[in-house]
């Protein structure tokens, strides 16, 4: 087991409350809150376990501040022609690997399940999250969201924000 | 028309075309699986050089990479002289794929079953108990006298590089890598691959529930990019004044889509897509941060489709390969290996994985192609007595100076046409 940190107990709360969050905010289908959950100079990549672990800078997607975020956000609602589809994420509990008073260093797992139009559903996407959170004015934010996944062959396409 | 079944029904024996043309592509091209397993055959194992990977993929002597010629597992290798050398991945003792790993670096290749072993060039060296075991004064078991291992190698493949690019073919009477892809493609393969040393971006991978072949369609099909593809639209990267020409090699299997972004007037005077904002601005323009490199030589985009199995990607200054890996009539691995060169700056480097977020799996512009092929194939299953029209620019097949047209697809299918129906 690692050693844990020392924490407050509010802090650990507050961080398993932005997990929540994030996932409910994902898979409501109202992409703009999305961008929200990051502070302007943030950074958001998915990655492919394959080049983590390789040292290839490649990422499925890879943006580098909020703004690139709500390019996303836009282009999910407004040019990305794709089937639709439910998503739904399981995160499991936040693993805090470094605590200093206004930054944490946290990661946890998770699996996203895709819904098709009567299909079934299916595991998407799986993998975890490596995250820089900082406090704000507004409350905790990710600094920093790399998903790394563990799924080999991405089933066509990824629309939506893991 | 065809929109009922006509003498066939609903589900023909076999492929049927409304005319010696191939203009309107019967359904059946993509739904068959027997007609898979001949398209395998006549594409994949014989006379087609095969794209295999980039010789950065594999650096160091002993380096290797597995990967697929259509759907036959090989391994690409560097030997110890610094050559590159394709084996397939089946033992030659009782046929098991033993390498499982996707890459790494062996000395040897050792099947885990029986523990034979291999030098990284595919010859077998050893073949446990070979000689029989010695117990109470006499030899037990052995391979027959006559065994010789020279008969016993891995099967080897063809390999050409050019550029550092690697193709390999089961077939070793093909013609030259340069023969076969004819002096206009050469000349754009040349323009990206012009002895540069690559480095290794990163992959992606996707699995695309179509048929192959729409993967390279897809490629060779420029009427859709300026509709399917609003971002592109969106966002100016797409313009109907963007200079462009369409060119293919004598036998049209391969082809090149060229062009050259307008810069003119504003682009709602040029485009005809309703969903067109000129007033749409990123929020971050550094996704189109481009950048023109001096060995683009003008046009600031070339995707070039190699039959059967690979589109080489440069839309401005992102870079790529794309293996098209078949499984079954109904399905494929789409691999993306994006690369770079040594003499990148690192800002060049960042511009590149910045706008690799337009294209792979999520990409903004590629994202659509994945989804679009596989509601093409649920259509075909459907109805395979119908087929497709492809008649945008007339029913003739010749390159053009424009992008309103489907000529590409057409010579694609006049090449699948004259290679699938021939007898032999």
């Amino acid at each position: 087991m690692s050693t844990a940190p020392a924490i407050r107990f509010e802090d650990h709360l507050a961080i398993s409350r932005l997990y929540a969050d994030y996932a409910q905010a994902v898979d409501s289908g109202d992409w703009d809150l999305w961008p929200e959950f990051f502070i302007e100079d943030c950074v958001y990549k998915l990655i492919p376990r394959e080049n983590h672990e390789r040292g290839f800078p490649l990422a499925t997607l890879s943006f580098e501040s909020k703004g690139m975020l709500k390019d996303r956000a836009y282009g999910i609602k407004e040019t990305l022609f794709h089937d639709p589809y439910y998503q739904r994420h399981v995160v499991g509990a936040p693993l805090v690997h470094k605590a200093e008073a206004d930054r944490f260093e946290v990661e946890a797992n998770y699996a996203v399940f895709r819904t098709k139009l009567s299909k079934d559903s299916t595991v998407f996407n799986v993998g975890r999250y490596i995250d820089v959170i900082v406090r704000t004015s507004e409350g905790l934010k990710f600094a920093s969201r790399l998903c790394v996944y563990d799924s080999e062959m991405i089933p066509n396409s990824i629309i939506y924000p893991i | 028309m065809s929109t009922s079944p006509e003498s066939g029904g609903t589900f023909p024996q076999r492929i049927r075309w409304e005319s010696e043309g191939t203009s309107r592509i019967p359904f059946m091209a993509y739904t068959d699986a027997e007609q898979h397993k001949k398209e395998l055959e006549r594409f994949f194992y014989t006379k087609h050089w095969n794209y295999v990977g980039l010789e950065a993929e594999v650096p160091n002597a002993g380096d290797y990479k597995r990967t697929v010629v259509g759907e036959r597992s090989v391994i690409m290798v560097r030997d110890a002289e610094g050559g590159i050398g394709v084996v397939e991945n089946v033992c030659a003792h009782r046929g098991m794929q033993f390498c499982r790993e996707r890459h790494g670096n062996r000395k040897e290749f050792v099947c885990p079953y029986h523990q034979w072993s291999y030098t990284l060039k595919g010859d077998l060296q050893g073949v446990p108990f070979r000689r029989g075991v010695k117990q109470d004064g006499k030899v037990n078991g052995g391979m027959p006298a006559d065994f010789k291992t020279t008969d016993h190698g891995l099967n080897k493949l063809k390999v050409a590089t050019r550029g550092g690019v690697v193709f390999a073919s089961f077939d070793h009477g093909i013609e030259s890598l340069e023969e076969f892809l004819g002096p206009t493609i050469l000349g754009y393969f040349d323009r990206l691959f012009n002895g540069r040393k690559l480095t290794i971006l990163g992959y992606n991978r996707q699995r695309i529930p179509g048929n192959w072949k729409l993967m390279q369609e897809n490629i060779k099909d420029p009427y859709h990019p300026g509709l399917l593809h609003t971002w592109f639209v969106t966002f100016g990267l797409w313009r109907a004044d963007n200079k462009s020409e369409l060119k293919m090699d004598a036998r049209h299997r391969h082809a090149a889509m060229i062009s050259t972004r307008g810069q003119s007037g504003k682009a709602e005077q040029v485009t005809q897509v309703s969903s067109f904002k000129e007033s749409m601005q990123l929020h971050d323009s550094r996704f189109l941060d481009i950048v023109p490199e001096p060995w683009w030589e003008g046009p600031t985009a070339v995707m070039m489709t190699l039959f059967p199995s690979v589109i080489l990607q440069q839309q401005v200054n992102s870079v790529s390969t794309r293996h098209i890996q078949p499984d079954g009539h109904g399905a494929f691995d789409f691999v993306w290996t994006h690369f770079g060169f040594e003499d990148d700056t690192d800002e060049m480097t960042q511009r590149r994985l910045r706008q690799a977020n337009l294209f792979g799996p999520a990409g903004f512009v590629s994202a659509d192609d994945g989804e679009v092929i596989e509601f093409s194939q649920q259509g075909f299953e459907q109805k395979p007595f119908h087929r497709t029209l492809a008649e945008l620019g007339g029913r003739e097949v010749g390159d053009t100076d424009h992008m309103v047209t489907e000529t590409l697809i057409r010579g694609m299918y006049q090449y699948w046409r004259e290679v699938m129906e021939d007898p032999a």
